[in-house]
Protein backbone atom coordinates (compact mmCIF):
# COMPACT_ATOMS: atom_id res chain seq x y z
CA UNK A 1 0.00 0.00 0.00
CA UNK A 2 1.09 3.08 -0.23
CA UNK A 3 1.08 3.93 3.17
CA UNK A 4 -1.07 7.32 2.87
CA UNK A 5 -4.62 6.95 3.84
CA UNK A 6 -7.33 9.16 2.83
CA UNK A 7 -10.26 9.71 3.96
CA UNK A 8 -12.85 12.87 2.65
CA UNK A 9 -14.77 14.93 4.93
CA UNK A 10 -16.92 17.70 3.86
CA UNK A 11 -16.78 20.52 6.29
CA UNK A 12 -18.64 22.72 4.46
CA UNK A 13 -22.28 24.00 4.64
CA UNK A 14 -25.47 22.70 4.24
CA UNK A 15 -27.84 24.62 2.00
CA UNK A 16 -31.21 24.12 1.31
CA UNK A 17 -30.13 21.96 -2.01
CA UNK A 18 -28.87 19.50 0.86
CA UNK A 19 -32.64 18.39 1.01
CA UNK A 20 -32.83 17.24 -2.43
CA UNK A 21 -31.22 14.35 -4.14
CA UNK A 22 -28.95 13.64 -7.07
CA UNK A 23 -30.53 13.40 -10.65
CA UNK A 24 -27.98 11.31 -11.70
CA UNK A 25 -28.79 8.12 -9.15
CA UNK A 26 -32.16 9.50 -8.68
CA UNK A 27 -32.77 10.85 -5.32
CA UNK A 28 -34.95 8.11 -4.04
CA UNK A 29 -32.90 5.07 -4.41
CA UNK A 30 -29.40 7.61 -3.06
CA UNK A 31 -31.82 8.74 0.07
CA UNK A 32 -32.63 5.11 0.55
CA UNK A 33 -29.36 3.51 0.36
CA UNK A 34 -27.90 6.02 2.60
CA UNK A 35 -30.88 5.34 5.53
CA UNK A 36 -29.74 1.92 5.15
CA UNK A 37 -26.52 2.41 5.99
CA UNK A 38 -26.44 5.56 8.44
CA UNK A 39 -29.54 5.62 10.64
CA UNK A 40 -28.15 2.82 12.14
CA UNK A 41 -25.58 4.47 13.34
CA UNK A 42 -28.16 7.23 14.77
CA UNK A 43 -27.82 6.37 18.40
CA UNK A 44 -23.75 5.91 18.24
CA UNK A 45 -24.04 9.28 16.67
CA UNK A 46 -26.12 10.83 18.79
CA UNK A 47 -24.10 9.29 22.15
CA UNK A 48 -21.04 11.39 20.22
CA UNK A 49 -22.05 13.96 20.26
CA UNK A 50 -23.97 14.14 23.76
CA UNK A 51 -20.35 14.23 24.86
CA UNK A 52 -18.77 16.32 22.81
CA UNK A 53 -21.32 19.08 23.02
CA UNK A 54 -22.64 18.30 26.76
CA UNK A 55 -25.85 19.09 26.31
CA UNK A 56 -28.95 18.12 24.51
CA UNK A 57 -30.63 20.52 22.34
CA UNK A 58 -26.99 21.23 20.86
CA UNK A 59 -26.59 17.61 20.83
CA UNK A 60 -29.49 17.11 18.35
CA UNK A 61 -28.32 20.39 16.23
CA UNK A 62 -25.19 18.91 15.68
CA UNK A 63 -26.41 15.20 14.97
CA UNK A 64 -29.63 16.48 12.55
CA UNK A 65 -26.65 19.00 10.42
CA UNK A 66 -23.87 15.51 10.88
CA UNK A 67 -27.04 13.77 8.50
CA UNK A 68 -27.62 15.81 6.33
CA UNK A 69 -23.67 16.67 5.83
CA UNK A 70 -23.17 13.56 5.32
CA UNK A 71 -26.23 13.28 3.04
CA UNK A 72 -25.17 15.83 0.71
CA UNK A 73 -21.94 14.08 0.30
CA UNK A 74 -22.77 10.81 0.08
CA UNK A 75 -21.25 10.32 -3.42
CA UNK A 76 -18.22 11.40 -1.82
CA UNK A 77 -18.07 8.54 0.67
CA UNK A 78 -15.65 6.08 -0.24
CA UNK A 79 -14.80 4.09 3.01
CA UNK A 80 -15.84 0.51 3.78
CA UNK A 81 -17.01 1.69 7.30
CA UNK A 82 -19.39 4.83 7.92
CA UNK A 83 -19.34 5.03 11.21
CA UNK A 84 -15.99 6.56 11.49
CA UNK A 85 -17.23 9.13 8.76
CA UNK A 86 -20.08 10.03 10.31
CA UNK A 87 -18.42 10.25 13.45
CA UNK A 88 -15.79 12.84 11.68
CA UNK A 89 -18.16 14.75 9.85
CA UNK A 90 -20.06 15.23 13.79
CA UNK A 91 -16.71 15.99 15.29
CA UNK A 92 -16.21 18.83 12.69
CA UNK A 93 -19.84 20.05 12.84
CA UNK A 94 -19.33 20.01 16.89
CA UNK A 95 -16.14 22.11 16.73
CA UNK A 96 -17.65 24.51 14.20
CA UNK A 97 -20.64 25.35 16.47
CA UNK A 98 -18.10 25.74 19.38
CA UNK A 99 -16.27 28.28 16.83
CA UNK A 100 -19.95 29.97 16.27
CA UNK A 101 -20.44 30.33 19.95
CA UNK A 102 -17.16 31.63 20.69
CA UNK A 103 -16.46 29.14 22.90
CA UNK A 104 -13.54 27.40 24.60
CA UNK A 105 -12.90 24.16 22.86
CA UNK A 106 -10.22 22.40 24.95
CA UNK A 107 -9.89 22.30 28.67
CA UNK A 108 -12.63 23.72 29.20
CA UNK A 109 -14.64 22.96 32.59
CA UNK A 110 -17.71 21.71 32.66
CA UNK A 111 -21.02 23.89 32.74
CA UNK A 112 -23.72 23.35 35.39
CA UNK A 113 -26.55 23.30 32.78
CA UNK A 114 -24.84 20.29 31.70
CA UNK A 115 -24.27 18.51 34.86
CA UNK A 116 -27.99 19.41 36.27
CA UNK A 117 -29.20 16.63 32.94
CA UNK A 118 -29.55 13.40 34.27
CA UNK A 119 -29.42 11.23 31.23
CA UNK A 120 -30.35 8.03 32.44
CA UNK A 121 -33.81 8.87 32.36
CA UNK A 122 -34.48 9.28 28.48
CA UNK A 123 -32.99 5.67 27.90
CA UNK A 124 -36.14 3.69 28.51
CA UNK A 125 -34.23 1.15 30.39
CA UNK A 126 -35.94 -1.43 33.01
CA UNK A 127 -36.05 -0.23 36.40
CA UNK A 128 -32.97 -2.63 37.23
CA UNK A 129 -31.23 -1.82 34.33
CA UNK A 130 -31.52 2.03 35.99
CA UNK A 131 -31.24 1.63 39.38
CA UNK A 132 -27.58 -0.45 38.47
CA UNK A 133 -26.93 2.57 36.42
CA UNK A 134 -27.54 5.41 38.13
CA UNK A 135 -24.72 4.77 40.61
CA UNK A 136 -21.72 4.12 38.86
CA UNK A 137 -22.76 4.96 35.52
CA UNK A 138 -23.85 8.50 36.50
CA UNK A 139 -20.48 9.44 38.42
CA UNK A 140 -18.68 7.91 35.29
CA UNK A 141 -20.50 9.95 32.84
CA UNK A 142 -20.17 12.63 34.65
CA UNK A 143 -16.16 12.34 35.01
CA UNK A 144 -15.69 11.09 31.09
CA UNK A 145 -18.25 14.90 30.78
CA UNK A 146 -15.39 16.51 32.76
CA UNK A 147 -12.37 15.40 31.01
CA UNK A 148 -10.83 18.03 28.53
CA UNK A 149 -12.30 17.53 24.73
CA UNK A 150 -9.40 16.11 23.60
CA UNK A 151 -9.05 13.11 25.84
CA UNK A 152 -12.99 12.73 26.40
CA UNK A 153 -13.07 12.36 22.66
CA UNK A 154 -10.62 9.28 22.62
CA UNK A 155 -12.71 7.76 25.62
CA UNK A 156 -16.11 7.99 24.22
CA UNK A 157 -14.56 6.57 20.92
CA UNK A 158 -12.81 3.64 22.19
CA UNK A 159 -14.47 2.75 25.50
CA UNK A 160 -18.64 3.55 24.61
CA UNK A 161 -18.55 3.24 20.68
CA UNK A 162 -15.90 0.95 20.56
CA UNK A 163 -13.30 2.21 17.72
CA UNK A 164 -10.19 0.56 16.81
CA UNK A 165 -7.28 2.60 16.67
CA UNK A 166 -7.47 3.16 12.62
CA UNK A 167 -11.00 4.03 13.03
CA UNK A 168 -10.36 6.52 15.99
CA UNK A 169 -7.44 7.93 14.32
CA UNK A 170 -9.45 8.91 11.01
CA UNK A 171 -11.87 10.28 13.22
CA UNK A 172 -9.83 12.72 15.04
CA UNK A 173 -7.44 13.28 12.13
CA UNK A 174 -4.02 11.99 14.06
CA UNK A 175 -1.83 9.92 13.30
CA UNK A 176 -2.07 6.23 15.19
CA UNK A 177 0.47 6.95 17.70
CA UNK A 178 -1.04 9.73 18.69
CA UNK A 179 -4.33 8.16 19.72
CA UNK A 180 -2.30 5.45 21.35
CA UNK A 181 -0.69 8.44 24.06
CA UNK A 182 -3.73 10.52 23.83
CA UNK A 183 -5.50 7.01 24.95
CA UNK A 184 -3.11 6.44 27.56
CA UNK A 185 -3.66 9.93 29.26
CA UNK A 186 -7.41 10.13 29.17
CA UNK A 187 -7.53 6.57 31.08
CA UNK A 188 -4.96 7.98 33.60
CA UNK A 189 -6.65 11.04 34.20
CA UNK A 190 -10.03 9.38 34.22
CA UNK A 191 -8.67 6.80 36.43
CA UNK A 192 -7.35 9.26 39.10
CA UNK A 193 -11.14 11.63 38.74
CA UNK A 194 -12.79 8.18 39.46
CA UNK A 195 -10.41 7.42 42.77
CA UNK A 196 -11.00 10.69 43.67
CA UNK A 197 -14.69 10.19 43.13
CA UNK A 198 -15.13 6.80 44.68
CA UNK A 199 -13.47 8.04 47.86
CA UNK A 200 -15.36 10.64 48.05
CA UNK A 201 -18.56 8.89 47.97
CA UNK A 202 -17.47 6.36 50.48
CA UNK A 203 -15.63 7.93 52.59
CA UNK A 204 -12.67 5.64 52.42
CA UNK B 1 11.29 -2.71 25.32
CA UNK B 2 11.49 -0.14 27.89
CA UNK B 3 8.86 1.20 30.19
CA UNK B 4 7.73 4.51 28.44
CA UNK B 5 7.21 2.52 25.62
CA UNK B 6 5.54 -0.19 27.80
CA UNK B 7 3.28 2.71 29.31
CA UNK B 8 1.80 2.94 26.10
CA UNK B 9 2.05 -0.46 24.78
CA UNK B 10 0.07 -1.92 27.41
CA UNK B 11 -3.18 -0.41 25.97
CA UNK B 12 -3.04 -1.11 22.94
CA UNK B 13 -2.65 -5.09 24.36
CA UNK B 14 -5.88 -4.31 26.19
CA UNK B 15 -7.53 -3.14 23.75
CA UNK B 16 -6.57 -6.42 21.44
CA UNK B 17 -4.68 -3.95 18.84
CA UNK B 18 -1.38 -6.09 18.89
CA UNK B 19 -0.41 -9.31 17.17
CA UNK B 20 0.68 -12.14 18.92
CA UNK B 21 4.37 -11.30 18.79
CA UNK B 22 4.38 -7.79 20.10
CA UNK B 23 1.62 -9.00 22.90
CA UNK B 24 4.11 -11.14 24.19
CA UNK B 25 6.57 -8.38 24.19
CA UNK B 26 4.55 -6.43 26.15
CA UNK B 27 3.74 -9.37 28.60
CA UNK B 28 7.13 -9.95 28.97
CA UNK B 29 7.96 -6.36 29.91
CA UNK B 30 4.74 -6.15 32.19
CA UNK B 31 5.86 -9.58 34.09
CA UNK B 32 8.93 -8.21 34.91
CA UNK B 33 8.14 -4.59 35.85
CA UNK B 34 5.94 -3.89 39.10
CA UNK B 35 5.55 -0.45 37.85
CA UNK B 36 3.78 -1.56 34.08
CA UNK B 37 2.18 -4.36 35.85
CA UNK B 38 0.30 -1.71 38.44
CA UNK B 39 -0.88 0.74 35.21
CA UNK B 40 -2.20 -2.48 33.65
CA UNK B 41 -4.12 -3.47 36.55
CA UNK B 42 -5.36 0.20 36.86
CA UNK B 43 -6.28 0.30 33.45
CA UNK B 44 -7.75 -3.24 33.39
CA UNK B 45 -9.92 -2.03 36.60
CA UNK B 46 -10.91 1.64 35.01
CA UNK B 47 -12.32 -0.36 31.98
CA UNK B 48 -14.11 -2.77 34.41
CA UNK B 49 -16.04 0.31 36.16
CA UNK B 50 -16.68 1.55 32.45
CA UNK B 51 -20.40 -0.16 31.19
CA UNK B 52 -20.23 0.91 27.97
CA UNK B 53 -23.90 0.27 27.41
CA UNK B 54 -24.84 2.55 30.20
CA UNK B 55 -22.80 5.24 29.20
CA UNK B 56 -24.56 5.09 26.04
CA UNK B 57 -27.56 7.46 24.59
CA UNK B 58 -30.50 6.67 22.95
CA UNK B 59 -31.24 9.21 20.04
CA UNK B 60 -34.55 11.27 20.77
CA UNK B 61 -37.19 9.85 18.45
CA UNK B 62 -38.20 13.05 17.55
CA UNK B 63 -34.81 13.79 16.28
CA UNK B 64 -34.76 10.63 14.30
CA UNK B 65 -38.32 11.46 12.60
CA UNK B 66 -36.23 14.68 11.85
CA UNK B 67 -33.64 13.28 10.04
CA UNK B 68 -35.44 10.92 8.04
CA UNK B 69 -38.40 13.81 7.22
CA UNK B 70 -35.58 15.94 5.49
CA UNK B 71 -34.14 13.19 3.28
CA UNK B 72 -35.57 13.51 -0.18
CA UNK B 73 -37.59 11.07 -2.02
CA UNK B 74 -37.40 14.00 -4.82
CA UNK B 75 -34.83 14.61 -7.60
CA UNK B 76 -32.75 17.82 -7.71
CA UNK B 77 -29.75 20.11 -8.10
CA UNK B 78 -26.20 19.35 -7.56
CA UNK B 79 -25.43 22.81 -6.06
CA UNK B 80 -23.79 21.09 -3.02
CA UNK B 81 -20.75 20.15 -4.94
CA UNK B 82 -19.63 23.78 -4.14
CA UNK B 83 -18.98 22.89 -0.76
CA UNK B 84 -15.45 22.69 0.27
CA UNK B 85 -14.23 19.21 0.98
CA UNK B 86 -11.64 18.25 2.82
CA UNK B 87 -8.99 15.36 2.26
CA UNK B 88 -6.48 14.13 5.12
CA UNK B 89 -3.81 12.00 5.55
CA UNK B 90 -2.29 9.24 7.89
CA UNK B 91 0.90 9.24 7.68
CA UNK B 92 3.56 6.61 9.29
CA UNK B 93 4.95 9.69 10.97
CA UNK B 94 3.30 8.73 14.59
CA UNK B 95 4.74 12.49 15.52
CA UNK B 96 4.05 12.05 19.03
CA UNK B 97 6.24 8.70 18.99
CA UNK B 98 8.43 9.29 16.55
CA UNK B 99 11.13 8.83 18.60
CA UNK B 100 10.50 5.25 19.34
CA UNK B 101 11.02 2.73 15.78
CA UNK B 102 9.14 0.14 17.87
CA UNK B 103 5.98 1.90 18.36
CA UNK B 104 6.44 2.80 14.66
CA UNK B 105 6.81 -0.37 14.01
CA UNK B 106 3.39 -1.56 16.08
CA UNK B 107 1.51 1.15 14.25
CA UNK B 108 2.72 -0.17 11.33
CA UNK B 109 1.44 -3.71 11.92
CA UNK B 110 -1.45 -2.53 13.39
CA UNK B 111 -2.57 -0.67 9.80
CA UNK B 112 -1.65 -3.63 7.98
CA UNK B 113 -4.35 -5.88 9.99
CA UNK B 114 -6.87 -3.24 9.09
CA UNK B 115 -6.07 -3.44 5.67
CA UNK B 116 -6.18 -7.31 5.56
CA UNK B 117 -9.67 -6.61 7.00
CA UNK B 118 -10.51 -4.52 4.30
CA UNK B 119 -9.36 -6.36 1.86
CA UNK B 120 -11.41 -9.66 3.30
CA UNK B 121 -14.32 -7.08 3.70
CA UNK B 122 -14.12 -6.16 0.08
CA UNK B 123 -14.08 -9.91 -0.73
CA UNK B 124 -17.41 -10.70 0.68
CA UNK B 125 -19.23 -7.33 0.19
CA UNK B 126 -18.37 -8.52 -3.69
CA UNK B 127 -20.15 -11.96 -2.78
CA UNK B 128 -23.32 -10.46 -1.36
CA UNK B 129 -23.71 -7.69 -3.47
CA UNK B 130 -24.53 -7.98 -7.39
CA UNK B 131 -21.97 -5.87 -7.64
CA UNK B 132 -19.26 -8.87 -8.55
CA UNK B 133 -18.17 -7.41 -11.68
CA UNK B 134 -18.68 -3.91 -13.69
CA UNK B 135 -17.32 -5.55 -16.50
CA UNK B 136 -17.99 -8.75 -17.53
CA UNK B 137 -15.49 -10.24 -19.97
CA UNK B 138 -13.91 -13.29 -19.99
CA UNK B 139 -11.03 -11.68 -22.70
CA UNK B 140 -8.20 -9.77 -21.12
CA UNK B 141 -8.19 -7.47 -23.70
CA UNK B 142 -11.55 -6.42 -22.99
CA UNK B 143 -11.23 -5.95 -19.37
CA UNK B 144 -7.57 -4.47 -19.19
CA UNK B 145 -8.81 -1.07 -21.50
CA UNK B 146 -12.01 -0.84 -19.11
CA UNK B 147 -9.52 0.74 -16.43
CA UNK B 148 -7.64 3.42 -18.48
CA UNK B 149 -9.68 7.03 -17.37
CA UNK B 150 -11.04 4.84 -14.16
CA UNK B 151 -8.01 4.19 -12.32
CA UNK B 152 -4.48 6.33 -12.42
CA UNK B 153 -2.68 3.06 -13.20
CA UNK B 154 -4.16 0.26 -15.57
CA UNK B 155 -3.76 -3.14 -13.78
CA UNK B 156 -1.98 -5.80 -15.06
CA UNK B 157 -5.22 -8.67 -16.34
CA UNK B 158 -3.94 -11.75 -17.63
CA UNK B 159 -6.50 -14.68 -18.58
CA UNK B 160 -5.82 -17.76 -16.13
CA UNK B 161 -8.84 -19.38 -18.26
CA UNK B 162 -6.45 -22.37 -19.42
CA UNK B 163 -4.32 -22.86 -16.31
CA UNK B 164 -7.87 -23.93 -14.42
CA UNK B 165 -8.60 -20.14 -13.20
CA UNK B 166 -11.47 -18.52 -15.42
CA UNK B 167 -11.40 -14.88 -15.79
CA UNK B 168 -15.06 -13.42 -15.12
CA UNK B 169 -14.31 -9.59 -15.64
CA UNK B 170 -13.51 -6.55 -13.08
CA UNK B 171 -14.84 -3.75 -10.96
CA UNK B 172 -13.26 -1.14 -9.07
CA UNK B 173 -13.83 -1.16 -5.33
CA UNK B 174 -12.34 0.48 -2.73
CA UNK B 175 -9.98 -0.75 0.20
CA UNK B 176 -8.89 1.72 2.66
CA UNK B 177 -10.86 4.66 1.35
CA UNK B 178 -8.61 4.11 -1.88
CA UNK B 179 -9.90 3.24 -5.36
CA UNK B 180 -7.98 -0.11 -6.10
CA UNK B 181 -8.65 -2.25 -9.49
CA UNK B 182 -10.73 -6.05 -8.20
CA UNK B 183 -10.35 -8.12 -11.33
CA UNK B 184 -12.19 -11.79 -10.63
CA UNK B 185 -11.63 -15.25 -11.56
CA UNK B 186 -13.65 -18.37 -11.05
CA UNK B 187 -11.96 -21.49 -9.80
CA UNK B 188 -14.63 -23.95 -10.13
CA UNK B 189 -17.87 -22.72 -7.45
CA UNK B 190 -14.93 -20.43 -5.49
CA UNK B 191 -14.76 -16.92 -6.47
CA UNK B 192 -11.18 -15.37 -6.55
CA UNK B 193 -10.84 -11.50 -6.28
CA UNK B 194 -7.85 -9.91 -7.33
CA UNK B 195 -6.81 -6.81 -5.54
CA UNK B 196 -4.19 -4.71 -7.36
CA UNK B 197 -2.53 -1.60 -6.54
CA UNK B 198 0.08 0.54 -7.16
CA UNK B 199 3.34 0.06 -5.01
CA UNK B 200 5.31 2.47 -3.53
CA UNK B 201 8.22 0.89 -5.14
CA UNK B 202 9.80 -1.74 -7.41
CA UNK B 203 11.15 -3.54 -5.22
CA UNK B 204 9.40 -7.57 -4.63
CA UNK B 205 7.84 -8.48 -1.83
CA UNK B 206 7.57 -12.46 -0.81
CA UNK B 207 4.10 -13.80 -1.10
CA UNK B 208 2.80 -14.14 2.39
CA UNK B 209 -0.52 -16.37 3.26
CA UNK B 210 -3.19 -14.93 5.68
CA UNK B 211 -6.37 -15.98 6.97
CA UNK B 212 -9.26 -14.26 8.31
CA UNK B 213 -12.96 -15.34 8.82
CA UNK B 214 -12.34 -18.66 7.01
CA UNK B 215 -10.99 -16.78 3.61
CA UNK B 216 -7.24 -16.64 2.69
CA UNK B 217 -5.57 -13.30 1.51
CA UNK B 218 -1.92 -14.38 -0.40
CA UNK B 219 -0.58 -10.56 -0.93
CA UNK B 220 2.49 -9.86 -2.90
CA UNK B 221 4.51 -7.48 -4.65
CA UNK B 222 6.29 -7.52 -7.66
CA UNK B 223 7.12 -5.10 -10.66
CA UNK B 224 5.64 -1.92 -8.96
CA UNK B 225 2.32 -3.45 -7.90
CA UNK B 226 0.98 -4.65 -4.95
CA UNK B 227 -1.59 -7.48 -5.27
CA UNK B 228 -3.87 -9.40 -3.04
CA UNK B 229 -5.53 -12.37 -4.07
CA UNK B 230 -8.84 -13.78 -1.42
CA UNK B 231 -10.79 -16.47 -1.85
CA UNK B 232 -12.57 -19.55 0.32
CA UNK B 233 -10.45 -22.10 -2.03
CA UNK B 234 -7.08 -23.98 0.29
CA UNK B 235 -4.12 -21.86 0.88
CA UNK B 236 -2.35 -24.28 -1.46
CA UNK B 237 -4.82 -23.19 -5.00
CA UNK B 238 -4.72 -20.05 -4.14
CA UNK B 239 -0.73 -20.10 -4.08
CA UNK B 240 -1.32 -22.59 -7.17
CA UNK B 241 -3.45 -19.16 -8.45
CA UNK B 242 -0.42 -16.97 -7.53
CA UNK B 243 2.34 -18.04 -9.28
CA UNK B 244 0.37 -18.47 -12.13
CA UNK B 245 -0.48 -15.03 -12.34
CA UNK B 246 3.39 -13.98 -11.56
CA UNK B 247 4.41 -16.30 -14.38
CA UNK B 248 1.51 -14.33 -17.15
CA UNK B 249 3.05 -11.14 -15.79
CA UNK B 250 6.60 -11.86 -16.48
CA UNK B 251 5.99 -12.87 -20.11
Amino acid sequence: MSGVDRFIIPVGETGHSVMAGDTELGGGSKANRFKELALPHLDAVYTLARYLMRNRSDADDAVQECYLRAFSHFDTFRGVSIKPWLFAILRNVCHSVYLEKARLVYGEEIGSEASADPMWREQGDTPEQAVVRRGESETMRRLIDKLPAEFREVIVLREINDLSYRDIALVIEAPIGTVMSRLARARALLRDAWLAAEGGSKGQ
Amino acid sequence: MNCDEAQVLLHALIDGELDAGNAREVEAHVAACPKCAATLSDVQDLRKAIDSRALQFTAPRGLRRNIEGKLPASPATAANRRAILKGFALGATATALAASGLLLMVTREIEQRRVLDEIVSAHLRSLQSDRLTDVVSSDQHTVKPWFNGRLAASPPVIDLTAQGFTLLGARIDYVDARPVAAIVYRRRVHIINLFCEPASSQAETAASMQSLHGFNVRSWGEKGIHLWAVSDINPDELSEFGEKFAAGLSQ
